[in-house]
């Protein structure tokens, strides 16, 4: 009789312990560096829309640096629930090289599962000294440009594939865009690692007339660092950039948070989540919402990599991997 | 007992130096030009000056541009906390660790002769020599997801990288060889006649160990802790790269001071970088406290 009483005691206990824990989860959202501020306020009102509809607790842990490297220390074992990158092709390797997610990973998330877009301007000091109005300018040598790392940052990526795609455009021959992004990362001074290290580059240690940016990124600074102190060039033709997310299947599952992971990222969809994006200068993908922020985004004309470059595979191998055109371009610039 | 610490004394510290010292200084300072001496003099304060006190200066000055109210709410803010917590966590492994290990390859190095003996020493300067960030990558190329020994981490689910324990790891390894480097050369030049004599009248070794050779190593010990320690608190790009940068969790001090000046709030930066040059300060007062009353202490027994 009393060691069924103990039994019963002790299960008890095991129970309660276990439901007190199920009323907590914790996620890590992996994310590039420009999405420090927005994702502050969507974790906040994730929490709370979870727990009005669960009951349950969650917090988020957040983890910021250059596409590359968070994408690279997920493939070394960073133990992430969801990644929301500056770009597919980060997501990709973290399937190729570790086999983390399956390779059809972009396709489970409505518009290739970017919740928001953004696009790639010029930001300048006040009064636009150097006379700054498109791509062209970039490259008289009387212009500093300020631009990050392709091999480390996602959004030095999309700067460098708006430089050529414009290039492309206005020449019609890959040789004519080579040289111009040439001229380009010729008057570059300092090649930092992460976007965010460039804004404040550009902007606490003043260096350098043009600072290629995250269109959300120089809508930030403008606001963050001094309203009037900069202005936003917008060039005659951009690139759509699309930041995708997804959850990490092989960690949601081994942790069990597989549920309330891709509850975390469906909510970027829903109304809420969407204007959290456009207050925080992303493109919201929702047509209803983006109207609602119409005022804020410069009409540009876009073009998508599909088009010019054939997709992220395509794009990353032939520029950006070891000895592809940025390598060749940056050896001919040190020699 | 007695005869051996009395002995042992000068030569715990090395600034003792012989007798003629005072009238070679002397001639020497008559020799130059007063415009010569002053110059110098000016010279070496204005270095002081710019590359140590201003910087100094400006640290806390940037921590209080903001007014005293938001220094207290960025040192007192949860992730603050952590990583105060976390960055305490580290050091109180680490430099214990290295203070073991520290006394004792400098024993063995000091006092035994063995085969290896160089490769040995070369091997402790090793992180002196490699760059703290090829540090961090040995251990994710070791114990990461895809590294040697990965597979059979993750399959029982112990963390290494991204986790407190690498972080200790990173930290130990850089701040390696302080205490070792410390003591070899003071061991070395004491030589071993004192523990000899200590085992003749004997004692054993363990007795000799801590009677005889520790006393006379006890300043470059304090020394080589110090250092230690303060490498091991400030340590950024060895940790920065097995951290992987989650927020309240695996940041230290330094990294989560470049968090804040990443996300333009300089204030707080300052205010967390100000409160590291603090506990820097800290280390070096308690120190000078150290050796001056062991300094006063042995003048009275003189007398």
């Amino acid at each position: 009789m009393r060691t069924v009483r103990i039994l019963l005691l002790t299960a008890l206990l095991v129970g309660l312990a276990t439901s007190a824990l199920a009323q907590s989860v914790t996620l890590l959202n992996v994310s590039y560096d420009p999405t420090r501020e927005f994702y502050r306020e969507y974790n906040a009102a994730f929490q709370k829309h979870w727990r009005t509809q669960t009951g349950q607790n969650v917090t988020i842990r957040q983890s910021h640096g250059g596409a590359g490297s968070q994408a690279r220390a997920v493939i070394d074992g960073l133990d992430a629930d969801v990644v929301t990158l500056a770009l597919a092709y980060d997501i990709d390797a973290i399937h190729e090289r570790a086999g983390l997610i399956p390779k059809d990973w972009q396709s489970r998330l409505p518009n290739n599962s970017s919740p928001y877009t953004s696009t790639i301007v010029l930001l300048v000091r006040k009064g636009n000294p150097k006379g700054i109005k498109d791509w062209d300018d970039l490259i008289r040598p009387d212009v500093q440009v300020i631009t990050p790392n392709p091999k480390t940052s996602g959004g030095a990526r999309w700067n460098y594939l708006a430089a050529w795609g414009y290039a492309l455009k206005k020449y019609g021959s890959d040789e004519e865009a080579r040289e111009f992004v040439r001229k380009i990362l010729a008057n570059v001074p300092v090649l930092d690692p992460a976007a965010r290290g460039t804004t404040n580059t550009f902007v606490q240690r003043r260096i350098g007339d043009a600072f290629i940016a995250w269109e959300n990124e120089a809508l930030l600074a403008i606001e963050q660092l001094g309203r009037g102190e900069y202005e936003i060039v917008v060039p005659s033709v951009s690139i759509l950039a699309e930041p995708p997310v997804t959850v990490i299947d092989r960690n949601v599952d081994r942790k069990g948070t597989r549920q309330v992971a891709e509850a975390y990222l469906e909510y970027l969809y829903s109304p809420e989540g969407q204007r959290l994006a456009g207050k925080h200068y992303y493109r919201p993908s929702d047509p209803a919402i983006a109207k609602e922020f119409e005022a804020q985004f410069p009409d540009v004309k876009l073009f998508t990599i599909e088009d010019v470059f054939g997709g992220w595979q395509q794009a990353q191998t032939r520029h950006f991997l070891d000895g592809g055109e940025f390598d060749k371009i940056f050896d001919s610039l040190r020699r | 007992m007695s005869v051996t610490t009395t002995t042992a004394r000068p030569a715990a510290h090395p600034p003792a130096a012989p007798l003629p010292r005072p009238r070679r200084a002397r001639r020497l300072a008559t020799e130059e030009a007063p415009w010569v001496r002053y110059t110098l003099i000016t010279i070496a304060l204005l270095f002081l000056l710019c590359f140590l006190v201003l910087p100094l200066a400006a640290v806390f000055a940037g921590a209080f541009a903001q007014g005293a109210g938001l220094y207290l709410e960025s040192i007192r803010e949860p992730d603050a906390l952590a990583a105060i917590r976390l960055t305490l966590t580290v050091v109180a492994i680490s430099v214990p660790a290295n203070l073991v290990f520290g006394v004792a390859a400098a024993w063995a190095i000091a006092k035994f002769e063995f085969r290896g003996k160089s490769f040995l020493i070369t091997l402790i300067d090793l992180p002196f020599a490699i760059s703290p960030v090829i540090a961090g990558l040995i251990f994710v190329l070791l114990f990461g997801a895809q590294g040697w020994l990965g597979p059979w981490l993750g399959e029982h689910n112990i963390r290494i990288i991204f986790a407190v324990p690498g972080i200790v790891l990173a930290t130990a390894f850089v701040t390696f060889p302080f205490v070792a480097r410390e003591l070899i050369p003071l061991m070395q030049e004491q030589g071993k006649d004192e523990e000899e004599s200590a085992l003749t009248l004997g004692a054993n070794g363990w007795q000799t160990f801590w009677r005889v050779t520790l006393p006379n190593v006890k300043w470059g010990l304090i020394y080589g802790v110090i250092l230690c320690n303060a490498r091991a608190m400030g340590e950024f790009g060895a940790v920065a790269v097995v951290s992987g940068h989650i927020r309240g969790i695996t940041t230290t001090m330094p990294l989560h001071v470049e968090i804040l000046y990443n996300e333009y709030q300089f204030a707080a930066a300052f205010a967390v970088a100000s409160l590291l040059t603090l506990l820097a300060i800290v280390t070096l007062v308690v120190k000078s406290v150290i050796e001056w009353k062991t300094d006063r202490r042995r003048r009275r027994a003189a007398h």
